[in-house]
């Protein structure tokens, strides 16, 4: 017990415990009032508080579904469900994540590339910055039913268009820390390539390049965090070709506020495995790279 | 054209300085950070220029090593340009800090100019160096594993490892302390009396100075320039102890009045 007090499992669990609490007591704070209509509508009376309280924990289309309720749909709709079936989360989640997978790398790549540019061209940084800040102040859900429709238009629909728009959100953080990144460099150490009369392409490749990878990875659990934001955002504008973003959208459409919440929990959750995923492969590249344990 | 060609004055000169001078432009004017410089270091000295910070003497070696331009004046390096003597791997650079990669091991450190200038026989290049500077058994440590003196003795490593005759050192151990100095400036003159290089070197310690050198360029600051130069008259075996020595003593006086000399007190 005292071990378990000293680690990071008991606050942990302690905070869990009080959101958990939170989220049971709104619950029965939101579903009242409409538990109330039902109740006179069926003509029921004297209820108890305690079955009361049960009751605003099993509606069909609560304001606020008890956790209990969402995991229960997150378990039918994943283990419960054939994975095929279009019912399934996990078919939905599989379809966004392929999405975010691809728009991640096609950001990635972007970003370096932009990076790239703008560390060994002044002009550049001048004429693209600029831009690059700008395209992030466009809200997305501005951009991305015109990306949507308008690809859709010209024949290109499925993957690429969602893929596009998580591109379009992740490669923002990815520049901005590859040009610090690829900067962070000091003085003596390029002094040094110079002595060597190095070409450019070895200077990238021996000293900005592995000098900037730490920064690669901040920037990178960042992109891929929005990378799924950004094919959610997308499949909201589409909804024939599934995903979480659909789940979110028919739920809002039916008052299935269950479905709504189970797929919620599915997107955060993919989310942070995703971050994590990159959080495990920074930790094994900088112990390839000798860094301090 | 069958005689013999008299030997030309230029052929035991490594590096030869004419009335070199070098102006920064700044927004507060111009800085005279070199003025009217004439010097030639001969194969295989141990030549140190010493003097007050803004004299001017890492500009110098740094004008040597092409990392910087002169504004006048004529400087040539083994005969040619400081610029093709670089591309010519005429020199190896030592800096103030150690600038080892990080990512890299203490040989990979080693073999980067060996990899950059694409040169055969690596392995035996790292372990001849190394064992030059004493850090055999070091190759697969990472530089935050070594301490201070031991990472700038594996950067004296890589400025060797390519095997160029000149060596140019700017205060390589101005951040050590003086236990470790001393050890590091009798390792270094082994190392010089083992390989013949011409080794030009910058410090601000009298003692190191006339500890290490058979030439010692004394310079001054505003504008920077040369004030002195002493041919040292110390025998060539050198333990530390020499420096309690009348003759060592002496070297230092004459160093300390050429930079009192050329040091104005007047700000």
């Amino acid at each position: 017990m005292r071990q378990l007090l000293a680690g990071k499992t008991a606050p942990i669990l302690i905070v869990l415990l009080a959101i958990g609490l939170f989220w049971y007591a709104a619950a029965i704070w939101m579903n009242a009032p409409w538990q109330q209509t039902l109740n006179q509508r069926a003509g029921l009376e004297n209820v108890s508080a305690i079955d009361f309280v049960a009751q605003t924990w099993a509606q069909d289309k609560p304001l606020l579904p008890a956790p209990h309720q969402v995991a229960g749909e997150i378990w039918n709709a994943t283990v419960g469900t054939d994975i095929a079936s279009k019912r399934s989360l996990a078919y939905h989640a599989g379809i966004t994540l392929s999405a975010t997978l691809l728009g991640f790398a096609l950001g990635t790549l972007l970003g370096v590339g932009l990076a790239v540019m703008i560390v060994h061209n002044d002009a550049s940084e001048r004429s693209l910055m600029p831009w690059i800040i700008a395209s992030q102040t466009i809200p997305i859900l501005a951009i991305a039913p015109m990306v949507v429709v308008g690809l859709g238009a010209v024949g290109v629909t499925g993957l690429l268009p969602k893929a596009l728009i998580s591109m379009y959100l992740s490669f923002f953080p990815v520049v901005v820390g590859m040009v610090k990144g690829l900067r962070t460099p000091e003085a003596i150490q390029l002094d040094l390539m110079h002595t060597y009369s190095a070409t450019p392409w070895q200077v990238f490749a021996k000293l900005r390049w592995p000098a900037a990878v730490p920064f690669l990875f901040a920037s990178m659990k960042v992109g891929i965090a929005i990378s799924l934001i950004g094919a959610v955002v997308g499949e909201l504008s589409n909804n024939a070709g599934g995903g979480l973003g659909v789940r979110l959208l028919t739920g809002s459409y039916n008052g299935q506020t269950i479905q709504i919440w189970a797929a919620l929990f599915i997107a955060a959750g993919l989310a942070a495995l995703l971050v994590i995923a990159v959080g495990g492969a920074e930790r094994l590249v900088n112990r390839a790279m000798g860094a301090r344990p | 054209m069958t005689e013999l060609a008299p030997p030309s004055p230029d052929a035991m000169a490594v590096v030869r300085a004419q009335n070199l001078g070098l102006t920064f432009p700044t927004n507060d004017g111009d800085v005279i950070a070199l003025s009217d410089v004439n010097l030639t270091i001969n194969k295989g000295e141990f030549v140190s220029f010493i003097g007050p910070s803004g004299c001017g003497k890492t500009t110098f070696l740094r004008t040597i090593a092409d990392l910087e331009q002169p504004t006048s004046g004529t400087l040539t390096v083994n005969g040619t340009t400081p610029s093709d003597a670089r591309l010519n791997r005429a020199y190896g650079y030592v800096f103030q800090a150690p600038a080892l990669y990080p990512w890299r091991t203490i040989a990979q450190n080693v073999a980067l100019p060996l990899e950059i200038m694409a040169l055969t026989d690596k392995a035996e290049r790292i372990a001849r160096t190394l064992e030059l500077v004493n850090l055999t058994g070091f190759e697969n440590k990472y530089p935050w594993q070594l301490s201070g003196g031991m990472q700038q003795r594996a950067s004296i490593a890589r400025a060797l490892s390519f095997d160029a005759d000149l060596l140019l050192m700017d205060e390589p151990f101005g951040a050590l302390d003086e236990i470790v100095r001393d050890h590091l400036n009798s390792e270094l003159l082994k190392l010089w009396a083992r390989t013949r290089k011409t080794i030009a070197f910058v410090t601000h310690s009298i003692p190191e100075a006339v500890y290490l050198s058979t030439k010692i360029v004394v310079m001054s600051p505003r504008p920077g320039r040369v004030t002195d130069i002493i041919e040292s008259d110390l025998p060539a075996e050198r333990p530390l102890d020499i420096r309690e020595t009348p003759e060592f003593l002496r070297l230092a006086a004459r160093v300390r009045d050429g930079l009192r000399a050329g040091h104005s007190y007047e700000e």
